[in-house]
This record gives structure tokens, C-alpha cells and sequence, in this order.
């Protein structure tokens, strides 16, 4: 295959600027995922710990094979919402018993763990991603239930989580729950709808209602370890397949229940032995220009994260500005999309519309490595029939049956980000750089559309244009925008499944890959009608 | 002419006579013990013969077997090696009636030797130097005495005694050790010598009448009178002292018409004074040091003579150089030397030149019974090699015998590897200080080479990190080991090591550099499993890296680790880790030594919770009378069943009244500590 060469010149002064402005972004992320990690604060923690409870990832990390990488999803959801940033869950794949599972805690430093909006948003999408990728799913349970306050936004959206639990069982893919404390009215459901159960002894409480609900309908007057005990639950009700002693000795359980579920991958398997890329990783902070308005080469992204920096590319002297060939990452074979300037014209459109079907003949996952401002407008494009083309090209991306992949590593501005299968086209995984964008266009020039269409308003209605008053309304409008075009905030509204660190892309996408590859890989049959 | 030679004996000594009869064109029969069948003395014999059974009594201990091996295998003579039948006059007489060749001495003069009372009073009759002693101990006037068997040897049934209050004591635990060890409870008491040296000198004689001294050999540093270290020549003789010696010697063994190699042994006396101990009529366990300063081979001189063959000389060959030798034992001097057993999983010693036979150049000889491998049996001696060292000087000798004894590579069973590093490099030892007190002076020596929490940090390190390359292999996808991306804790995990448990917490990052890490010790939990190990909270460990490694002094780096090997650089200083994991164990070997760590479980077994009024096994056992029924009512106190072990008889009662509801064994049945034996209902 032939290797990628590089252009890049760690010492040149644009190389140094992008990769300041990108450390700045990446401090912005740390702190955003310290926010995380600290899950209700230093007081709750303490007090959790001083229970002799462990924390949501120190659950995770016990249940995780020794050394196995976790990729954490959605990690920073909620950020820039009124809920703390996490949304009270951690959730990721990791290997278990060398199973690829999809884990999620919930986070009882939180608020008790309760269940708000983004909580539920989270969690439901973390259940589709294992889902989609055919993963066992393990629930490492401690949560008071709905937040109340919210419950106009979970009660009724959230019976999805148990007919989603029940539905995985039927789909053959095995669900875990291992109940560490409350589990109670709705949140009983997760042990009930659950293929396998583990309540630790004395934590675990697990009922519809608890001892003063229990009075106020009946009268009965009882306590919460007769109403939903592990050990109740083990030797009475049956509800608990395993009563584990502590924390740790239900960890261990859950270990060996996923040992015994004599788990097959259905895709294939990686080549054994993948060579790395053959340039630094590092040098990805300065390749990304800080400036989005100065497009750059994806083909220095992919010399640093495809197996051997080796790639075939497809088409290369046709619609350059978007870049699609083969290559490897982590030892499974890739399609890649890339978008080199920005702006997709029609040869663009069809070359991708193609490129789609051909890697769905041979069952190959696709990589889309987003950074457009969309497809061309203007006179002369829409008489050559570029939303002809375009709409080939979404045609291609949506009813396409292979997995996708795919990173913001730039800019997903208007109908681009549809055609490089944006959140709504359903990649399997979809990741942001930091310094990435998504809007319907730029911020500048929707406030400045806005102001021209307010000032051929005022001129039909023949009123003066307050130019002052344009201004400030234009800055708001440009400032708002702004705000909720950057990553952390659309991986907040969890548009995305996670902001990387650009350096960790091979990585990520290496882990996706995997976890892709525990279902079966297969191309579509057919696809739409494609508008000629 | 010898043409076919059975050893009756095993191991290291087996293979050392084996090795001299092959180069002098001798074939080569081994006997085996069911323990010994895949040994390395058996399956390198030209023939072997098995003895049915394990322990000694019934197989190398047993004079009709050895001969019926002999001559069923065809051979025409008979070697004993040392130890077991080999100062036997009655095993002597069997082998010659069975008309084989006899490589020893003539039956009669290790009957002389035998006992040592008997001994002590034909050589002094021959003039040869006595300690004062006596059989009577109310004969006893002034202390110390040495309180020692007659018959045996290997330090059975001796006793020092300091106090006339414990002399009665001692004599009679001495008469009944003596008495189940060698069958003769006879014992006597000798004046003790404080700060003696043990100075011996090979002695050899032939059929002709001639008998000439090869030389003397230090053998002071003892553990418990059993001999560790020896060495050719001793620093503390002097060429006139020597003279003297070689005449006692020569004399003592003309005293009793000896032929072939014997040892007569003397105790130095601080001021110079010398007396004799004992005449061992056979090879001894350290002639490889005479071997190699004379550049003789004393088996094939055995050989020659017991063919009727004259010395070929009449004055020893010119002493060249220094040579030590250090006797490798299975057993755990930090634990009052107890044996150990099992599989001996890698044994490599570095730079040995030769095997079993007096090398050709300065360097390291090595005589081994045992291999990687081979397993250690409980039933015979727990040496399992002799590394020799000869060089030039004395100094130079002991520095290359340390070093390689520092380096070798010892897995799977417990041994004095570091005892005799630290002896060998110990300043006394170096200025020639070696008297049998040297041990009980310097009892730092018992101390593994490696075993502070401060030298233990870094071999812990590497043997986790190599751990956690060997899973990296494995895995299917290669991704950074551990990575997150939203790092919140260490890797973790917990070894049970020299200086007790100890947690190992380490962070590789995106490039596999080593980002953090820690080793603390923790407490020991239930079940002997640290209830500290999991991981440190997202708080005490920062993502941003290295904030635990504070704890651990200067920063380390990684500079490459693979499932068996660990290189790290420390203080600006690279040094390499060897790790070898068998099961839960890793063997680490550094620069400073080896570590064995047993990784601990990370997920222990709960403890089973006992049924209220549950009665257990207080410890192993076997049941012997039950007195009790299901559904029999019981007072306190009541006896419900009686447990056997170490001849002890327990008793088992009702901790209070009650109803017996479950009753788990009968009479006879085998107990381990912990056991459910019955269950009291209380009433």
C-alpha cells in the first residue's frame, strides 16, 4: 500500500499556533471532565467513601480486566445544562472477561443517583450503542430513582429503559445488573427487566415502594430490608440470582457470570498485528488549524492514524475536496470520507455516493473525518444540480448498511454535516475534536443573514433601519450561536458520544472498531432511489 | 580393572562420580527411589535400577537393594558417594562378599572411625592432639561443653551447654536423638571451644602403603554444624601449623591401615592449638576446593586406587590459587532454616566454566543434583548444588562466587542463595574471620538480599508492569495499556512479598510511558489479603500525572517491558528486571537479587458465614469419638466428639444447652482447621 508522506513542520509558526490554541481547548476539556470525575462534590464523596462504598469508576475499574482500555462515552453530558456535567452516570465499553461490554454506573454522589433528563438521555444512548453494536450490557445500580422535580421529562421517555433492557434480553444479548444500594420504584425495574441479578448484602435496596409509602397505602408498617433486603431478595423473592457479601465480592460475581455467558464475536477479528502509524500522534495537536476558515489536509490526520500511515486512496484526482480511500486501524479494514476543502461541490457528492456503495459490497466500516462548511451555494452550483448531488450522497450515507464512524475534526456546518453522517445519520460512534463546530452555518453569517433579512423587512415596510439597535442584536445573535456551536457543548446535549483529545483518535477509533466488530458487519442490499 | 560402576547414592554426588567414570571410560548404574525417577543422576546413568519406595530407610539406606542392583545392572563395583551407607562397615562387607569392587575404605577402618569415642582413644594413642573429654556428664567440671553422639554426623544430636544446670538435659535429648538417628544413643561431653575454626585435611592412601595429605580445608561458617562455605587453603593455617597438620592427618590414617580418600577433621583453637574431631572415611561433600587448588581429580584417584593402582604421587601437587565453595540449600534461613520443597521452576547459574570435575581455568564450577524443573523431594538432604569458585586470591574467589550467586537465577523454592551472598561479601569474612561463631555474629546475614519496602519498590514495579505487558500481547486490539480517557485511577495491584503485602499502583499514558505510580505496604485483611486494594480515590490520584509517585522518591521511567523483562531508569540509572511468572508467582531478578511476589487475589473469596451455634475444627485432624446424636438435647459443657491430631486429644463441647441439629462426621472422619463439625441449637 503506499504511505502516506507529511507535510507538517512541528517548528513552523502555524504549526505552534494551532497546537497552542488547540492545549487551550484541551485544558477546557480537562477541567470539563475533572467536573465530571467529581461526581456531586467533595462532600458527597466523603460521604459515600465513609460508608465503605466504592465510587462509580471504582466500580468500573474493579469490574474491567486488569490493564484493559476503557473508553468512556459521553463523559461530559449535561455540561453547559443546569445539572452537574456527567448527568450523574458513567458509562463506556470495556473488556470484561476479554468480552467487550457496554458498563454503566450510575453516579450516587449525584443527588442520589437520581435519574434527571440528561441522565436519561445518556443512558438511553449508551443502551443503543450496545445496541447497535451487539454488546452485553452490564448496569452497576445505586440510583434514588426519578428526580423528582424533572419527572415531567423522564416519567413517561423513560419506560424506554426497561422495554430496552427486556428487548436486548430477546435480541439474545445479555444484561447484567449488579444493585450496589437504592433500586427502588421505577429504578426496581433494572434487577427486574436484568437476565442477571447481584445484590450486595445489606446495600442493596430493592422495592416499588419504600416503608413510608408502604404505610401511607396500606398501613403495613415494615423496613427496608424486609421490603427489598439482598438477602430478602436472594432466599424469598428470588429477585437476586446472587447475594454478594461486599462490594467487591459482587464485582467478582458479575465477572463470573460474564464468564459463563460463552460470548462469540460476530464480526471479524482484527489482523493480528498492526503496524503503528508511522508519524507521531503528537504532532495531530498543530495539524488541526486553529482557524477554521483555513482548511487543512486529512491526509495528515490519516498518516497518523491509520495502521502503517499506509492508505489506497480512491478517486484521488476527482472531487478533491473530498478525500475517500482504503486503509487499516488497528488491524480492520477502513473506508475513509474526508473532507480536504471545506466545501462539497457535485463531483464531491457523487464521488462519496459511490465510495459508500462499493465499501458496502465488501462489508468494510466507514471512517467520515468531518470538516466542511457544507455544500456549495451560488447560482451556477444549484443549475448544475448540486442538491441533486447531495441529496446522492445522503441517499448513500443513510441507507448504507456498514458501520460508520465518525469525527468532527473541524468544522459541520448546514447540509455537509447531514451528507458526512452527522448525529441524525446514526453513526455507530460519532467524536469531536475540541476545537470542532456544528451549526446549521457560522455564527457571523447567521447574524448577518438575520440582519439582512430584517433589513429588507424594514425596507418592505418601509421603516428606517435602526442600525444601532442591528448591531447589538447582531452580536447577541452571533455570541449565542457561538456558544452552542463548540464541542463540549454539543457533546453536552450529547449530539456526540464524547470530545477526544486529537492525539487518542487512533485510539478511540480503534476501540469503536472493536466494539463494531462484537455484531456482525454488513453491507446494505439496496438503497433508495438515487436522483440521477 | 573397573569396567561398570554403580553409585549407591543420588544427585549432585551421583553425577559427580558418573562424570569421572565416563571420562575414564567407566559405564555408569544409577539407583532410583520412586522421587528420583525423572532425576537428573537417573536419567543420565548409562543404566539406572529403581529401589521401590521414597524414603531412605527403604531405598538408599537399604545394603541388600544397592548389591541386588549391582548385580542385576552387571556391575563390578560399587561407589557410595557420601552420606547415607557410605561410612557403613556392614555395607562395605556386603558389596565385597558380592565379590564387587569396594571404592572405599577397608570395611575395618571405617568401623575404627565410626565411633568417634573409639576413634578418640586409638589416636591418642598414636599421639594425635585430644580435646579433654568424657561420657560421664557428672564427670563435667568446667563450661562450655560440647555435648556430641558418638556414632553420625551432620551436627545430629549436638549441643552446646553454658550452664552445668542444663547439662543433664541436654545429654539426655542428645542420647535420644543420636539414638533414633543412627541407632546408637551413646554421647559424650567435650570441651567447647569458642571462636574454633573446623580445619580438616584430605588424606589419601593406597594399597601400597603409602598415604599423603592433599592439602587442608576450612569449613567454619556452619549453620547448626552443618558446613555452607568451605574453602582451600584456610587463611588461618600457617606453613608450619600446616606441617604439623598433615602429620596428625597422615598419622591418624596410618593408624587404622586406611586406603583411598579420607578426612581427617581438627578444631583450631584461637591460640593455635589444634585437636582432632573425627576421621570421615569417605569423599567429602566440599572436595571440589581441594580439586581445584591441586588440579586433581579425587575420584578418579578413589577409582585407581580401589584397582589396586599405586598414588601416582608421593608429596601434593603445588597449591594454585584460592578456591570456595558454597553449598546451595533449599531452606529458609530467615525462618530457622526450614526446608522447602516443590518444583524448582529455573535454575541458571552465570558463567560456569565447568561441571563436576576439577576445571582447567580460574572460574566457576558447578556441581548440581537438580535442573530447571526438577522437583525437590521432602525424603533426602535439601542441598541442591555446590557453586565452587577458584581464582587467584582468596578475595577474588569470593567476590566471583558472590557475584554469581547474585545472579543466578533460583525459582520456585526457597533457598540460603542469599545467606551465602551476604556471607561472602561480609568484611569479616573478607579479612579471613571465619570461625564457627562467624553466623551467630553477624545474623544480618540471614536477611534476604532484597527485602525493605524501599529496595522492594522497583522489582514490585517491574513485576507488575511485565504482568501487564503480557496481557498488552494478548489483547486483540493494540491500544495503550489502561488507557481512559478520563483517567480516574491506577492500575492496582497486591503482592505478598519479603516485607509482607504491598500494593502496587501504576499509570501508563497514551505513548506507554509510565505516568504514574506507587508502592506502599498495606495492611493485612481478612485471610491474609490487604483490604486496601482498591484503587485510590479519583482525588488522591490527579489525571494530570505523577502526583502519586511523590511516594516514591525519584522519578522512574520506563524504558521498556515485555512479559520477562522490565528495564527501568532510575535516578538517571538503568537497570534491567528479569521476571519469570509461574501461576500467581513472579520471580524478579535485579541487580540487588530476586524477589519472589505472590500476586494476592483481587477479588478474595468471602469468607463463609457460619450457621449460629456452628462448632469447627480447631485444627486438622481426625475424628475420633462421637458421643452425640442429631436431635439429642445437650447441656453446656456436654462432649460431644473428640478430634486426634498430633497425638493431642481435643475435646469438643456444647458452648452452651441446646438440641443437636446437625451432625457433619462420623468417627474417622479427616478434618481441616475450619470444618463444621456439629451444629448446637441453642434452646
Amino acid at each position: 500500500m503506499p504511505v502516506l508522506s507529511s507535510a507538517v513542520d512541528p517548528a513552523s509558526a502555524s504549526y505552534l499556533d494551532n497546537r497552542n490554541a488547540m492545549l487551550k481547548r484541551l485544558a477546557e476539556l480537562d477541567s470539563a471532565l475533572a467536573a465530571a470525575r467529581d461526581g456531586g462534590g467533595e462532600r458527597y464523596v466523603r460521604r459515600h467513601r465513609s460508608r465503605g462504598k466504592l465510587l462509580p469508576r471504582e466500580r468500573i475499574e474493579l469490574l474491567l480486566d486488569r490493564d484493559a482500555p476503557f473508553l468512556e462515552l459521553c463523559p461530559v453530558a449535561a455540561w453547559g445544562s443546569d445539572y452537574p456535567v456527567g448527568a450523574s452516570t458513567v458509562g463506556g465499553i470495556g473488556t470484561v472477561e476479554g468480552v467487550d461490554c457496554m458498563i454503566v454506573a450510575t453516579d450516587p454522589t449525584v443527588r442520589g443517583g437520581a435519574v434527571n433528563p440528561y441522565a436519561l438521555k445518556k443512558s438511553q444512548r449508551l443502551g443503543r450503542i450496545a445496541a447497535e453494536n451487539r454488546l452485553p450490557l452490564i448496569n452497576l445500580v445505586e440510583s434514588g430513582g426519578a428526580d423528582l422535580p424533572s419527572q415531567s421529562e423522564i416519567f413517561i421517555p423513560g419506560g424506554a429503559v426497561f422495554r430496552d433492557l427486556t428487548q436486548a434480553s430477546a435480541d439474545r444479548r445479555p444484561t447484567i445488573a449488579v444493585v450496589f444500594g437504592n433500586a427502588t420504584a421505577g429504578g426496581a425495574y433494572i434487577p427486574g427487566m436484568s437476565d442477571y441479578t447481584i445484590l450486595v448484602r445489606e446495600q442493596a435496596k430493592v422495592f416499588l415502594a419504600g416503608p413510608p409509602l408502604v404505610q401511607m397505602a396500606t398501613g403495613e408498617r415494615t423496613d427496608d430490608e424486609s421490603l427489598g433486603g439482598a438477602q430478602m431478595h436472594a432466599t424469598r423473592s428470588g429477585l437476586a440470582d446472587f447475594l454478594a457479601e461486599d462490594e467487591r465480592d459482587a464485582i467478582r460475581l458479575a465477572r463470573l457470570v460474564v464468564r459463563r455467558l460463552n460470548w462469540r464475536r460476530r464480526g471479524n477479528q482484527p489482523r493480528p498485528v498492526a503496524a503503528p502509524p508511522r508519524y507521531d500522534q503528537e504532532d495531530l495537536l498543530g495539524v488541526a488549524s486553529a482557524d477554521q476558515r483555513i482548511p487543512y489536509d486529512p491526509r495528515e490526520i490519516l498518516a497518523r492514524i491509520l495502521d502503517g500511515s499506509e492508505f489506497d486512496e480512491f478517486k484521488p484526482l476527482y472531487g478533491t475536496a473530498l478525500v475517500t480511500g482504503w486503509g487499516e486501524l488497528c488491524g480492520y479494514p477502513i473506508g475513509v470520507l474526508a473532507n480536504a476543502r471545506g466545501v462539497l461541490f457535485s463531483e464531491e457528492s457523487q464521488k462519496a455516493a459511490q465510495f459508500i456503495q462499493l465499501a458496502n459490497t465488501s462489508d468494510t466500516p466507514l471512517l467520515f473525518l468531518q470538516n466542511t462548511t457544507g455544500y456549495m451555494v451560488g447560482e451556477s452550483y444549484e443549475q448544475g444540480g448540486i442538491i441533486k448531488h447531495g441529496a446522492l450522497m445522503i441517499n448513500a450515507v443513510a441507507n448504507s448498511g456498514v458501520p460508520h464512524l465518525t469525527v468532527n475534526v473541524g468544522a459541520s456546518y448546514g447540509a455537509g454535516n447531514y451528507g458526512m453522517c452527522g448525529r441524525a445519520f446514526d453513526p455507530r460512534f460519532l467524536f469531536s475534536w475540541p476545537h470542532a463546530r456544528s451549526a446549521v452555518m457560522g455564527a457571523a453569517q447567521l447574524a448577518g443573514t438575520l440582519e439582512i433579512v430584517a433589513r429588507q423587512a424594514a425596507a418592505a415596510r418601509g421603516q428606517e433601519f435602526d442600525e444601532d439597535a442591528a448591531t447589538v442584536i447582531r452580536l447577541g445573535v452571533e455570541q449565542q450561536i457561538d456558544r452552542e456551536s463548540v464541542a463540549l457543548f454539543l457533546s453536552g446535549k450529547l449530539y456526540d458520544d464524547g470530545v477526544i483529545d486529537p492525539r487518542d483518535t487512533r485510539t478511540v477509533l480503534g476501540l469503536a472498531l472493536s466494539a463494531v466488530h462484537s455484531g456482525p458487519v454488513r453491507g446494505a442490499a439496496g438503497f433508495g432511489v438515487f436522483r440521477m | 580393572m573397573i569396567r561398570r560402576l554403580l553409585v549407591a547414592n543420588r544427585g549432585e554426588i551421583a553425577r559427580r562420580v558418573f562424570a569421572t567414570c565416563r571420562a575414564m571410560g567407566i559405564e555408569t548404574v544409577a539407583v532410583y527411589s520412586d522421587p528420583d525417577a525423572g532425576a537428573s543422576h537417573t536419567q543420565e546413568a548409562d543404566r539406572a535400577v529403581r529401589l521401590p519406595g521414597d524414603a531412605a530407610a527403604a531405598t538408599y539406606l537399604r545394603a541388600d537393594l544397592l548389591v541386588e542392583a549391582a548385580l542385576r545392572a552387571g556391575a563390578d563395583a560399587v561407589h557410595p558417594g557420601y552420606g547415607f551407607l557410605s561410612e557403613n562397615a556392614g555395607f562395605a562387607e556386603t558389596v565385597l562378599d558380592a565379590g564387587l569392587t569396594w571404592v572405599g575404605p577397608p570395611a575395618k577402618a571405617i568401623a575404627a572411625m565410626g565411633s568417634k569415642l573409639e576413634a578418640k582413644r586409638l589416636l591418642a594413642d598414636a599421639g594425635v592432639p585430644m580435646l579433654p573429654s568424657t561420657v560421664d556428664p557428672a564427670h563435667v567440671t568446667s563450661f562450655p561443653v560440647l555435648v556430641k553422639a558418638s556414632s553420625g554426623g551432620g551436627g545430629r544430636g549436638m549441643r552446646i551447654v553454658r550452664d552445668p544446670g542444663e547439662l543433664a538435659a541436654a545429654v539426655d535429648a542428645a542420647r535420644r536423638e543420636a539414638a533414633a538417628a543412627f541407632g546408637d544413643g551413646t554421647v559424650f561431653c567435650e570441651r567447647y571451644v569458642e571462636r574454633g575454626r573446623h580445619i580438616e585435611v584430605q588424606v589419601f592412601a593406597d594399597s601400597q602403603g603409602n598415604t599423603v595429605a592433599l592439602g587442608e580445608r576450612e569449613c567454619s561458617i556452619q549453620r547448626r554444624h552443618q558446613k555452607i562455605i568451605e574453602e582451600a587453603p584456610s587463611p588461618a593455617v600457617t606453613p608450619e601449623l600446616r606441617r604439623a597438620l598433615y602429620e596428625a592427618a597422615t598419622g591418624a590414617a596410618q593408624a587404622v591401615g586406611y586406603v583411598g580418600a579420607g578426612t581427617v577433621e581438627f578444631l583450631l583453637d584461637p591460640s593455635g592449638e589444634f585437636y582432632f574431631l573425627e576421621m570421615n572415611t569417605r569423599l567429602q561433600v566440599e572436595h571440589p576446593v581441594t580439586e581445584g587448588v591441586l588440579g586433581i581429580d579425587l575420584v578418579r584417584l578413589q577409582l585407581l586406587v580401589a584397582e589396586g593402582a599405586p598414588l601416582p604421587f608421593t608429596e601434593p601437587p603445588p597449591v594454585r590459587g584460592h578456591a570456595i565453595e558454597a553449598r546451595l540449600y533449599a531452606e529458609d534461613p530467615a525462618h530457622d532454616w526450614r526446608p522447602s520443597t516443590g518444583t524448582l521452576h529455573r535454575f541458571e547459574i552465570p558463567g560456569v566454566v565447568e561441571s563436576f570435575r576439577p576445571a582447567d581455568r580460574a572460574g566457576l564450577r558447578l556441581d548440581s543434583g537438580v535442573a530447571g524443573g526438577s522437583v525437590i523431594p521432602v525424603h533426602y538432604d535439601p542441598m541442591l548444588a555446590k557453586l565452587i569458585a577458584w581464582a587467584p586470591s582468596r578475595a577474588e574467589a569470593a567476590r566471583l562466587l558472590a557475584a554469581a550467586l547474585a545472579s543466578a537465577r533460583v525459582h520456585g523454592v526457597v533457598t540460603n542463595r542469599d545467606l551465602l551472598v551476604r556471607v561472602l561479601r561480609e568484611a569479616e569474612f573478607g579479612e579471613g574471620g571465619t570461625d564457627t561463631g562467624f553466623l551467630d555474629r553477624h545474623p544480618e546475614t540471614l536477611t534476604p538480599l532484597v527485602s525493605t519496602v524501599d529496595h522492594l519498590r522497583l522489582p514490585c514495579l517491574a513485576a507488575a508492569l511485565a504482568s501487564a505487558a503480557g496481557r498488552a500481547s494478548a489483547r486483540s486490539v493494540a491500544v495503550p495499556s489502561g488507557w481512559r480517557n478520563v483517567p480516574s485511577a491506577p492500575q492496582v495491584v497486591g503482592y505478598d512479598g519479603p516485607a509482607g503485602p504491598v500494593q502496587v499502583s501504576y499509570r501508563l499514558d497514551r505513548t506507554g510511558a509510565l505516568a504514574a505510580w506507587s508502592v506502599l505496604p498495606v495492611a493485612r485483611g481478612r485471610a491474609g489479603i490487604p483490604d486496601a486494594l482498591s484503587p485510590p480515590s479519583a482525588g488522591e490520584v490527579a489525571p494530570d500525572a505523577g502526583s502519586f509517585a511523590e511516594a516514591a522518591g525519584d522519578p522512574v521511567t520506563l524504558v521498556r517491558a515485555t512479559p520477562d523483562s522490565v528495564v527501568l531508569e532510575a535516578g538517571g540509572v538503568r537497570t534491567e528486571f528479569a521476571v519469570h511468572r509461574v501461576g500467581d508467582v513472579s520471580y524478579v531478578d535485579g541487580v540487588d537479587g530476586c524477589v519472589t511476589l505472590v500476586e494476592l487475589p483481587r477479588y478474595p473469596l468471602p469468607e463463609p458465614a457460619l450457621a449460629e451455634g456452628s462448632l469447627v475444627a480447631p485444627l486438622p485432624g481426625a475424628v475420633g469419638k462421637v458421643l452425640v446424636e442429631p436431635g439429642q438435647k445437650v447441656d453446656a459443657g456436654a462432649l460431644l466428639l473428640t478430634l486426634e491430631a498430633m497425638k493431642l486429644e481435643h475435646q469438643v463441647c456444647a458452648p452452651g444447652p441446646g438440641v443437636v441439629t446437625e451432625l457433619l462426621v462420623q468417627a474417622g472422619s479427616q478434618v481441616d482447621t475450619g470444618t463444621v463439625l456439629a451444629v448446637i441449637t441453642p434452646e
